[in-house]
């Protein structure tokens, strides 16, 4: 990565600083655009395309992570009703704490510091409650005659959460990982100030920088992207587990 | 440990720090922070009740009320913010704007579903008895709808407390995130005492709410009511994929 070298330009104007690139490539930046795409090429190996990949890393734990802690928790609370409330309570004790305290909190905490694990101890509780409640919901709402078919035909009780209760309930698990994983891509831009990778590290810089915007709208825009493409992702994944709905899917 | 200790001292010290006078205090920007999302609140659900609750009693626009939920959840707040206040400013209007555009979409999308799940059966059965289509959306279906039309509510409040304290990395002062983000002067210590109360206020604010929802719900529905969370936002992508 170019060490990032101010230039002052002319008149005691507007400090903008100078990324590398030569000649007219500067042009842009003097002019001080909205958005220069010479800035934009020119840094997109070095600085956003990293920070990218960074960001696809945290979420892909953090949702991992949450996933299974959460499936474990909801096929218990699916088995033994009175872990529910008890469970809800938490994620919405957790979910109720905004991200900027909870990352804070989270540094003083033997074992954590400014580190990734902070980072992801953080996304991975802001997931919890909104996968529990979708895995269980789709879970609880297998139609009792289909169950009773299942039974009637000689299946056990783990045949029949593998072979017909997940499967009926893939469409809510799914639209539940659909919901984190977009939340968390979102949420994994606050992680830079505890853990300094992902998107958020372009974002606070291009904020930090008064004149310069092309940064920050570069970082932001890729950030939604990436939401988008997640999402778009995980409905592919459900058209291609459940091809019993295809045909009534909107 | 002990920074959590320093911590609560910090905040038993009105944010203050020992030899290193602040003119501020913990409450001044407590107070700041309330102060803001309260507004900020006031002007959304100003905003995206009616059209919540309108476009659902009409049963019209349910594309644009759903992904319009859909799409605020990929903005990161940070992001609205930041560039909101390159473009327009870091003034208390600047920053009230930014919050409002961040909270608006979950309460119309949440007031959307509320008012169009309702059972079809009572709205037409209401209008069989002669009511108007004021007092159908008033009498039959608002009623009906108050958890999930709360629920959008809760979810865009916490939104707003959370993003009131980033808004300090964008240049905004008046709020806690202002200690949080300057460790140089007020050190770790301090910033734990200052997420410690956004914690709290956040929590606060989410009891407080919950409280108004119980008071608006028809007493017979009170028991079902403990089922609705702040989420409630999933109904629509349950039902919609």
């Amino acid at each position: 990565m170019n060490p990032p070298v101010l230039i002052a330009a002319g008149g005691g104007g507007p400090i903008i600083p100078n990324f590398g690139g030569n000649g007219h490539a500067y042009a842009c930046e003097q002019a001080n655009r909205l958005f220069c795409w010479g800035w934009f090429s020119h840094n997109w190996s070095g600085t956003l395309w990293p920070a990218l990949r960074q960001h696809v890393v945290l979420v892909l734990i953090a949702v991992a992570i949450g996933f299974a802690i959460s499936m474990l928790l909801a096929l218990l609370a699916h088995r033994f009703r009175p872990v529910e409330q008890p469970v809800i309570a938490f994620t919405s004790f957790l979910y109720t704490i905004p991200s900027l305290a909870l990352f804070e909190l989270l540094i003083p905490v033997p074992g954590l510091g400014l580190s990734r694990a902070t980072a992801e101890v953080a996304l991975v509780a802001y997931t919890l409650l909104i996968l529990f409640r979708n895995i269980l919901a789709g879970l609880r709402n297998v139609p009792a005659d289909v169950l009773d078919a299942a039974r009637g035909m000689g299946m056990s009780h783990r045949q029949m959460l593998w072979r017909v209760e997940l499967p009926l309930a893939l469409p809510a698990i799914i639209a539940g990982l659909r919901i984190a994983t977009v939340s968390t891509v979102a949420l994994a831009t606050i992680a830079a100030l505890v853990d300094n990778e992902g998107l958020g590290v372009p974002i606070l810089s291009g904020i930090n920088d008064y004149y310069f915007k092309t940064e920050l709208i570069a970082a932001g825009a890729l950030t939604v992207l990436l939401a988008v493409a997640a999402d778009g992702m995980l409905v592919g994944v459900q058209r291609l587990l459940t091809p019993w709905s295809r045909g009534r899917a909107a | 440990m002990h920074n959590f200790v320093d911590a609560i001292r910090f905040i038993l010290r009105n944010g203050q720090i020992p030899g290193q006078p602040h003119f501020t205090t913990l409450t001044y920007y407590a107070l700041g922070t309330l102060k803001i999302t309260v507004l900020a609140m006031a002007i959304s659900v100003a905003i995206g009740l009616p059209v919540g609750l309108w476009l659902g009693h009409l049963h019209r626009g349910s594309f644009v009320a759903i992904n319009l939920g859909n799409v605020w959840r990929a903005l990161p707040s940070l992001v609205v913010l930041a560039i909101g206040s390159a473009f327009l400013g870091i003034g208390l209007r600047e920053v009230l704007l930014a919050l409002v555009v961040l909270a608006v979409p979950p309460i119309i999308t949440n007031a959307y579903v509320g008012v169009d799940e309702v059972d079809r059966d009572l709205s037409d059965a209401a209008r069989g008895m002669g009511m108007t289509g004021w007092q159908v959306l008033t009498r039959v279906e608002l009623p009906l709808a108050v958890p999930l039309v709360m629920a959008g509510v809760r979810t865009a409040a916490l939104f707003v407390v959370s993003t009131t304290t980033l808004a300090a990395y964008a240049g905004f002062g008046d709020s806690l995130g202002e200690i949080v983000s300057n460790e140089a002067s007020y050190h770790l210590y301090g910033i734990l005492g200052a997420a410690i109360c956004i914690a709290l206020l956040a929590m606060a604010i989410e009891v407080g709410l919950a409280l108004v929802q119980r008071a608006l719900t028809p007493r017979p529905l009170r028991r079902a009511e403990r089922l609705a969370r702040p989420d409630e936002l999933l109904v629509p992508q349950l039902e919609g994929v």
